[in-house]
C-alpha cells in the first residue's frame, strides 16, 4: 500500500464519526419535521412515535425533546413529559421556547401535583 | 429599487414564513386525570351546603343550583333533583341535641321521600358568619348514619356537600394602577402608578365534600378560597361576585369527579 492510499483512509476514518453524526442529526430532523406536520394535524400518538425515533438517533437534539414533551403533555403522561423538558432543558439552556414551554407545563404539573397532596 | 432587491426581500420575506421557521405554536390540551373513581356511581346528589358569611346571597341554595347545572352539562353522572337539604339547620338541630335533648338527628323523609324540614333555630344558618361559626357544625360530615339513611332515600348515589362561606371583604393600602397619559406628541401611554386605594369585595371559602351514598363514608374533601376587591366606588352585586369566584373554582371541583382539559398553547420546534 502506498502513502497516499493510507492517508486517504486515516483521512475517511477520521471524518466518519461526524459523517455519521450529521447523518443522525438529518434523519432525526426528518422525524422530527414530519412529528410536527401529523401533530398540526392532531394525530399526536404518531407525532410522538416520530420523535420518540428522533431522540433515539440524535440524543442531543434539543428541539425533538422539547417536542416529545408537548406530545406527553398533551396526551396527559406528565411524568415522561417532564423528564423530556428537563433533557431539552440540559441540551439546550438558552433556549427561550424551550424554557416557556416548560414554565407553562410546569405551572399545571404544580397544580396537579398539589391537588394530589392534599 | 431595482429588481434585485426587490427579489431579495421578496425571498427573505418567504424565508421568515416559510422555510426557515423553526417553531410552531401550536394548541393543546392537557388532560389533568379525576381526583376520585366514581366508576361506582351512576347519579349524583347535591345535597346542601351549611352556607354562612353574608345575608345577601343564600350561599346553600346558589350552589346547589350552580353544582348541578355543572354537573349536568360536564359530567357524566346523572344528577338527582331534590329540594336542597337545610344543612345548616340540621346540623345545628344535631348540635342542640347532642348539648342536651335525647332526640337523634335525621334525614328521616317525609312521604314524597325528601328530608323532613327542620326549624329555624338560634345559631342556625344566619348565624354563620366565620370560620369559627362553622367548626359548630362540621360534625355532621362525620355522621355516616346521616348520610347513609339520605342515600338509601336516593338509591345511593355520590353526595356532594360542605361548607360555604361567602364574608364581605373590605382593605385598603397601595395598589398599583395603570394610569392613561399623553405624551407631547399625543401619544397614548399607559404607566403604573402606586395609589392609595380603598377596595372592597367578598372572600368566598368553600370547602367541598364527597360522600358515598352506600356507606355514608367521605370519599374525598377540598377546600379553596378566592377572593375579588373592587374599588370602594364600584358597586357590584354580591350575586355576581358570588358567581366571578365560583367560575374560578368550578373546573377544580369537576376535576374531582372527571377529566378536565387544560388550553394552551406551546412551541413545536424544528
Amino acid at each position: 500500500m502506498n502513502l497516499r492510499a493510507l492517508l486517504v483512509i486515516v483521512a475517511l476514518l477520521s471524518v466518519a464519526p461526524i459523517a455519521s453524526a450529521r447523518d443522525a442529526r438529518s434523519e432525526a430532523k426528518e422525524q422530527v419535521e414530519f412529528g410536527i406536520k401529523v401533530a398540526q394535524n392532531g394525530l399526536w400518538k404518531e407525532a410522538a412515535y416520530r420523535w420518540e425515533k428522533a431522540v433515539q438517533l440524535d440524543p442531543t437534539y434539543a428541539a425533538a425533546w422539547n417536542n416529545l414533551a408537548i406530545a406527553y403533555e398533551q396526551q396527559g403522561d406528565f411524568e415522561k413529559a417532564a423528564k423530556a423538558y428537563e433533557n431539552a432543558v440540559k441540551i439546550d439552556p438558552d433556549n427561550l421556547m424551550i424554557r416557556q414551554n416548560y414554565d407553562l407545563f410546569k405551572e399545571i404539573n404544580d397544580r396537579t401535583k398539589r391537588r394530589r397532596d392534599r | 429599487m431595482t429588481a434585485r432587491s426587490v427579489a431579495a426581500i421578496a425571498s427573505l420575506a418567504l424565508c421568515g414564513t416559510l422555510a426557515c421557521t423553526n417553531f410552531y405554536e401550536i394548541p393543546i390540551e392537557t388532560p389533568i386525570q379525576p381526583k376520585m373513581d366514581v366508576s361506582a356511581f351512576q347519579r349524583v346528589l347535591v345535597a346542601g351546603f351549611i352556607g354562612g358569611g353574608t345575608d345577601d346571597v343564600d350561599a346553600n341554595l346558589e350552589t346547589v343550583r350552580l353544582l348541578r347545572s355543572q354537573l349536568r352539562s360536564k359530567s357524566g353522572l346523572r344528577v338527582i333533583e331534590a329540594e336542597a337539604l337545610p344543612l345548616a339547620q340540621i346540623a345545628a338541630k344535631q348540635v342542640q341535641e347532642s348539648n342536651g335533648t335525647s332526640a337523634t338527628p335525621s334525614a328521616e323523609g317525609s312521604a314524597d321521600g325528601q328530608p323532613a324540614p327542620v326549624q329555624q333555630l338560634p345559631g342556625g344558618d344566619n348565624q354563620i358568619r366565620n370560620e369559627k361559626d362553622l367548626e359548630r357544625y362540621q360534625g355532621i360530615f362525620a355522621d355516616v348514619e346521616f348520610w347513609k339513611r339520605l342515600g338509601e332515600e336516593y338509591q345511593n348515589p355520590l353526595i356532594v356537600t360542605g361548607t360555604v362561606l361567602f364574608t364581605p371583604h373590605q382593605s385598603s393600602g397601595m395598589v398599583i394602577e395603570q394610569r392613561e397619559t399623553y405624551d407631547q406628541f399625543g401619544r397614548r401611554v399607559v404607566r403604573p402608578v402606586r395609589t392609595y386605594m380603598e377596595r372592597k369585595g367578598f372572600i368566598l371559602t368553600p370547602k367541598f365534600i364527597f360522600i358515598d351514598g352506600r356507606t355514608g363514608a367521605t370519599l374525598y374533601s377540598e377546600q379553596f378560597r378566592e377572593e375579588v376587591l373592587y374599588n370602594v366606588q364600584t358597586n357590584t352585586p354580591a350575586l355576581s361576585s358570588y358567581f366571578e369566584l365560583m367560575d374560578k373554582l368550578i373546573p377544580s371541583f369537576l376535576n374531582a369527579l372527571s377529566t378536565q382539559k387544560v388550553r394552551g398553547t406551546r412551541i413545536l420546534l424544528k
